[in-house]
């Protein structure tokens, strides 16, 4: 069996060089070069670049001027991580100067975001006072912004002005009927505004929004939170639509629900999608749009690489006795970008080479999946995809099964292996006894890992593979310190040749 | 005639800009009305503006000491399921 354009570069040093981590998924390549360009250093727009670029929120923007039934404004837990949650919310100048120390401590820091915890523009003050110092004192970084719509009408002109490129509109739906099931209220116009009303004003304001900045020239990412019989169909007819007026990226996020969140969906039981709702929803968008799938639903002052925050290094009060040079800082920046950018870069050249590479038996296409050893005959089915999920770090199969926050989650199949999605550890929460839960953090890793049949991971100890086995997962520590897709590929490639892959997966005995 | 801002107040500043009298003042532990500037924006707005965009149930009060915003009027959470909901969180 001949696979398609899987490449096998030889591992470098640092980051994921491997392609690995999302990178054989299309997002990118599906993007035109002058976008391409425009987003191949901000981790949250490329899959490519999160490997290697930073982000900040700064918490400046503390009012909203809407309400979503998964929000609660009085909500604040040091453990949790989800989007509107913030420890501290700074003032601009205190903003800055946070910026510009986690600018010169961590090199990698290219995007500096303001996501709320409210609406940004719904304090356009403080939103763009931030912006406007940050432009002077730090002009290497790009600047975005996340928002609601409802004000992003008022503001593009400014958004414009301050050179910010990228901006992220949050859209669940494009109907008011859907609307009304998601936000209560709005505030428009002096008054508050409820029920269906209010969701078709949102609506409309928020594709005004987005062709205005389409029309400027600034790139739009469109969020979205899949919300079980309120929106899951309907997504499918808002990636569309966005598409059509101009986002380049959209990112299907599942709904965080639980009582003692105290938001709406919360207490009044609505669930949040499964792990195979959220990817088949991905999947059914993606012939149309380039689809998000390694956002990790960060909190509004989250600091670092995508998946790790380091917030807590960076307190205000920890931050007023750093001794900072930061014209110094400026530079190292600039040359871990120029470092990184190349390498991104030759990542990418590679892949296009060997996308166009002839199918010939001397092609640069390298087969790392074998022949099966019988020869397979024409009507035998080529093996079902294969869920696997990875405890990987720089692109390897590198972290101890016990020590993994996260897993990352490729899909494996005749036509090679494809990023789908990452899995947290130990679900949205730190989960020490505060929390009251009864469950072990062994017993919350394995339910995240449903669906998943197989977890690489580069050792595991004897009481989790035990569960894991029973749990109809197996564990698998062989391909230690290997590429991830290889790993993946390889593995995939046994359980055809042991006969496998013929019939459906033995569904997972989790709840 | 003035409104009050109680300890529910979580400090998000979206009255503060929209206060047509500059009656709202940031104070700790929580943001504060000056009842001698306060209007209840009689002859401004069709609604007091502090209370049409708190998003917090029962943070402002009338002169009366009643909640403008009650309990289940801005999540849509009836107060029954909430108190039911906190229950069973405590039972845990």
């Amino acid at each position: 069996m001949d696979l398609p354009v899987i490449e096998n570069a030889p591992a470098k040093s640092g980051g994921c060089s491997t392609g690995s981590c999302g990178s054989t998924a299309s997002q990118m390549d599906g993007m035109p070069d002058d976008i391409r360009a425009r987003v191949q250093d901000h981790p949250c727009y490329s899959e490519d670049a999160h490997h290697y670029f930073a982000r900040m929120h700064v918490a400046v923007a503390p009012a909203c001027n809407i309400q979503c039934h998964y929000c609660n404004r009085k909500y604040d837990c040091a453990n949790e991580s989800r989007p509107g949650v913030v420890s501290e919310l700074l003032t601009p100048a205190q903003a800055v100067k946070k910026t510009l120390a986690v600018a010169a401590t961590i090199p990698q820091m290219t995007v500096l975001g303001i996501a709320g915890p409210g609406d940004p523009l719904a304090n356009p003050e403080r939103t763009f006072e931030t912006f406007r110092e940050l432009a002077q004192k730090a002009p290497d970084i790009k600047l975005c912004v996340s928002t609601n719509g409802l004000s992003l009408p008022d503001h593009v002109e400014e958004l414009a002005k301050h050179n910010i490129d990228h901006v992220t509109i949050t859209i669940n739906c494009v109907d008011p009927d859907v609307g009304a099931k998601i936000y209560p209220w709005i505030f428009w116009q002096n008054r508050r505004i409820h029920g269906r009303e209010a969701a078709a004003i949102l609506i409309e304001r928020q594709q005004q929004g987005l062709e205005m900045l389409v029309a400027k020239g600034i790139l739009v990412k469109v969020n979205s939170v899949l919300i079980p019989g309120v929106n899951d169909e309907h997504l499918k007819e808002v990636s569309k639509i966005v598409k059509a007026k101009g986002a380049f990226l959209h990112n299907v996020m599942p709904l965080i629900a639980e009582a003692e969140h105290g938001t709406f969906y919360g207490v009044m039981g609505q669930r949040s999608p499964n792990p195979a709702e959220l990817k088949n929803l991905q999947d059914a968008c993606e012939g149309d749009m380039n689809m998000m799938r390694h956002c990790r639903q960060c909190r509004a002052d989250a600091v670092g690489l995508l998946g790790e925050d380091r917030g807590d290094e960076f307190t205000m009060d920890k931050i007023d006795a750093m001794d900072i040079d930061y014209e110094a800082a400026m530079a190292v920046r600039a040359e871990f970008r120029a470092r990184a950018t190349a390498e991104l870069e030759a990542k990418r050249e590679h892949k296009k080479n060997a996308a166009h590479a002839p199918q010939s038996p001397q092609a640069q296409v390298v087969q790392f999946m074998p022949r099966p050893q019988k020869p397979a005959q024409e009507s035998a089915p080529a093996g079902r995809q294969v869920l696997m999920a990875v405890a990987a770090k720089g692109g390897l199969v590198a972290v101890h099964f016990g020590h993994a926050r996260e897993f990352l989650v490729y899909e494996a199949s005749a036509n090679g292996v494809k990023f789908v999605g990452h899995r947290k550890a130990d679900a949205y929460c730190g989960g020490d006894d505060t929390c009251g839960d009864a469950e072990s953090t062994l017993d919350r890793t394995i339910k995240a890992l449903q669906g998943c049949e197989v977890v690489l991971c580069s050792k595991i100890g004897y009481e989790p593979w035990g569960n894991l086995e029973a749990a109809g997962i197996q564990p698998n520590g062989e391909h230690a310190m290997e590429p991830i897709e290889e790993a993946v590929a390889a593995v995939w490639n046994e359980m055809l040749a042991a006969g496998k892959l013929a019939a459906a997966p033995a569904a997972n005995k989790v709840a | 005639m003035a409104l009050e801002i109680i300890e529910s107040c979580v400090n998000c500043w979206a009255c503060v800009p929209l206060c047509p009298n500059k009656a709202i003042y940031e104070a700790a532990p929580h943001f504060l009305i000056d009842a001698d500037k306060c209007t209840e924006c009689v002859g401004e707005f069709a609604d007091a503006q502090c209370v049409a965009i708190c998003p917090i149930e029962g943070a402002i009060l009338d002169e009366l000491g009643v909640a403008l915003n009650p309990p289940g009027s801005l999540t849509g959470i009836p107060p029954e399921r909430w108190a039911a909901a906190q229950a069973e969180i405590a039972a845990r």
